[in-house]
């Protein structure tokens, strides 16, 4: 079982979940998040005074899989966000201890189905 | 005692012919005093509508684009002043030369005393011009370049909108359109205000095209929610509450007609919003809030052009089919056409103008087809929407196009997906919130 995390462009996301649907990958968690990488942020102004831009909108999801689906889903993100420019994101992939569904009480392989 | 002594002083007045003839000229002053004061407040109702137009669109798109709406209903109306005051006021109002108006530009050659009448009458006309020119704005929102819609709105209201108002309402100053001599019949302007914008607005979408996530690779259409339907439902209840000026005040008479045409206008909104409920009820499932919001608007442009001339029950009857029109106009537009009107606004003022237009042939009571005018009045009605159709549609594709190919009508896809607000004006409009801008 593996946690996968995926930084993207906002923007991409209707393109990721293209990308993992047509792997049969359903079920994903989408969170707002700020962030900044070594992308510089963008140029704000207000009545005139400069702000910079330094955390940038990005979106963090997160995807529970066992093992035969790992390689599909990073497949499915990059296929989806990558546009060859700074800032495209980053994908991280955790192990996982243990899962389990609160409606049935299934643990492991089960839960995450 | 009183009493009796005011009336022993008017009996005087009223014998001496000489006091006699004072009262008759204080009344005829106190009467053009008290048209003066309703056609300014009617004026300024008009005017805040641009508030609501602002508010229906900003309600209905995506929170990445509200800068720029709110920035587009300011400019075109504060754009459309200045050439509606220098060009388009004398094109629309100035005697004409069969075309279109040649004289009063900038109200030149007017008396111009504090008590005279043409100054209200500029003001009110103005913020007419302004109507129009914003009903376009909603159905090219999301993705038009704002430099590219700051010039659409010199020209709608130095000229487009002007020149087909000298042919249907010239005649209310100095000039006199082949429109009307013909007995077309459109009192606050279903066509001559709602239609042409509404035209324009199509003719802009179709040279836009869809926004990005629109319609997917099959060719379906998907819903791109607005995001705050809050905004979108005061707007209309500003629209609705404006519409009172709007319709009740081009009597630009004090008089009991104000009334009339208050509950003609009130009644035919209500139609709309009921009828386009149940429409949405039965067609998609849900009383959807969107669509009657959207009916509510197209029982008010329906009634526009008929407010002073139909029964109360001919305006329940006209804002029902206009709410049972526009759901049909919004699916079809967005299901068969393929075209992408965030808002509406091409069902709403373009199609229930006609509608409306070509109501008042069915509905009047004096000459309508189902009152036993026969169908003459419904023969010139016909002919005043295809004609405005012709017009606005066709300048609004040669228009655009012409936009297009020198500074260019739409923004970069990256900026469309990152949102206009950064791209276009560099801010944001809910600084400190976190909004998704994943579609």
């Amino acid at each position: 079982m593996k946690l996968v995390i995926a930084y993207i462009q906002p923007e991409r996301l209707p393109e990721v979940k293209q990308a993992l649907y047509a792997r049969e990958i359903f079920k994903i968690s989408v969170t707002n998040a700020m962030g900044c990488g070594r992308q510089k942020g963008y140029h704000e102004t207000y009545r005139g005074a400069d702000i910079e831009v330094n955390l940038l909108k990005k979106v963090r999801i997160e995807i529970a899989v066992n093992e035969s689906f790992v390689q599909p889903t990073i497949d499915g993100i990059i296929e989806g966000s990558k546009t060859g420019q700074i800032g495209d994101g980053k994908i991280f992939v955790l192990p996982i201890e243990e899962c389990i569904r609160i409606r049935t009480g299934e643990t492991g392989h089960d839960a995450i189905g | 005692m009183k009493k009796l002594i005011k009336l022993l002083f008017l009996n005087v007045l009223l014998i001496s012919p000489i006091f006699a003839k004072d009262v008759a000229d204080t009344l005829v002053e106190l009467q053009n005093n008290i048209n003066i004061v309703w056609t300014a407040t009617a004026a300024f109702l008009v005017f805040f509508m641009q508030a609501g137009f602002a508010l229906v669109e900003s309600g209905f798109t995506r929170a990445k684009n509200t800068v720029n709406i709110m920035m587009k209903n300011l400019m075109d109306f504060s754009i459309g002043t200045v050439f509606f005051y220098f060009i388009g006021f004398g094109l629309m109002f100035g005697a004409t030369n069969g075309f279109m108006g040649t004289t009063n530009f900038a109200i030149s050659g007017k008396t111009l005393n504090d008590a005279d009448w043409i100054w209200i009458f500029l003001f009110f006309q103005t913020v007419f011009a302004g109507t129009a020119a914003t009903i376009v704005s909603g159905a090219i929102a999301e993705r038009t370049k704002f430099s590219g819609y700051l010039i659409y709105s010199v020209f709608i209201c130095a000229f487009i909108y002007p020149i087909f108002g000298s042919w249907a309402w010239g005649g209310l100053l100095d000039g006199g359109g082949w429109l009307e001599k013909l007995g077309f019949l459109d009192f606050a302007g279903s066509t001559v205000v709602h239609s042409i914008g509404g035209w324009l607005a199509l003719a802009g979408a179709i040279i836009l095209g869809p926004r990005i996530g629109k319609f997917g690779r099959d060719g379906k259409d998907k819903a791109i929610p607005g995001h705050n339907i809050a905004l979108a439902a005061l707007g209309v209840f500003i629209l609705w509450f404006g519409w009172f000026g709007f319709n009740s005040g081009s009597t630009t008479l004090g008089n009991g007609n104000i009334g009339r045409i208050a509950v003609i206008t009130n009644m035919s909104a209500a139609g709309g919003a009921i009828a386009a409920m149940f429409t949405a009820w039965f067609v998609i499932g849900k009383p959807d809030g969107s669509m009657a919001l959207n009916g509510t608007l197209a029982g008010l442009v329906g009634i526009t052009a008929g407010c002073d001339v139909v029964s109360p029950a001919g305006a329940l009857m006209i804002g029902l089919m206009s709410g049972v029109l526009v759901v049909f106009s919004v699916l079809f537009i967005d299901k068969k056409l393929k075209i992408d009107d965030p808002v509406g606004a091409v069902s709403v003022h373009g199609v229930c103008g006609a509608f409306g237009t070509l109501a008042v042939g069915f509905f009047a009571l004096d000459n309508g087809l189902l009152y036993g005018g026969g169908g003459r009045q419904l023969l010139i009605q016909t002919i005043g929407v295809v004609v405005a159709f012709i017009w606005a549609f066709g300048l609004g594709l040669v228009l655009f196009y012409i936009v297009k190919i020198t500074i260019g009508l739409r923004v970069s896809k990256d900026e469309e997906l990152r949102g206009l607000d950064i791209g276009e004006h560099g801010m944001e409009a809910y600084d400190g919130f976190q909004i998704f801008t994943t579609q």
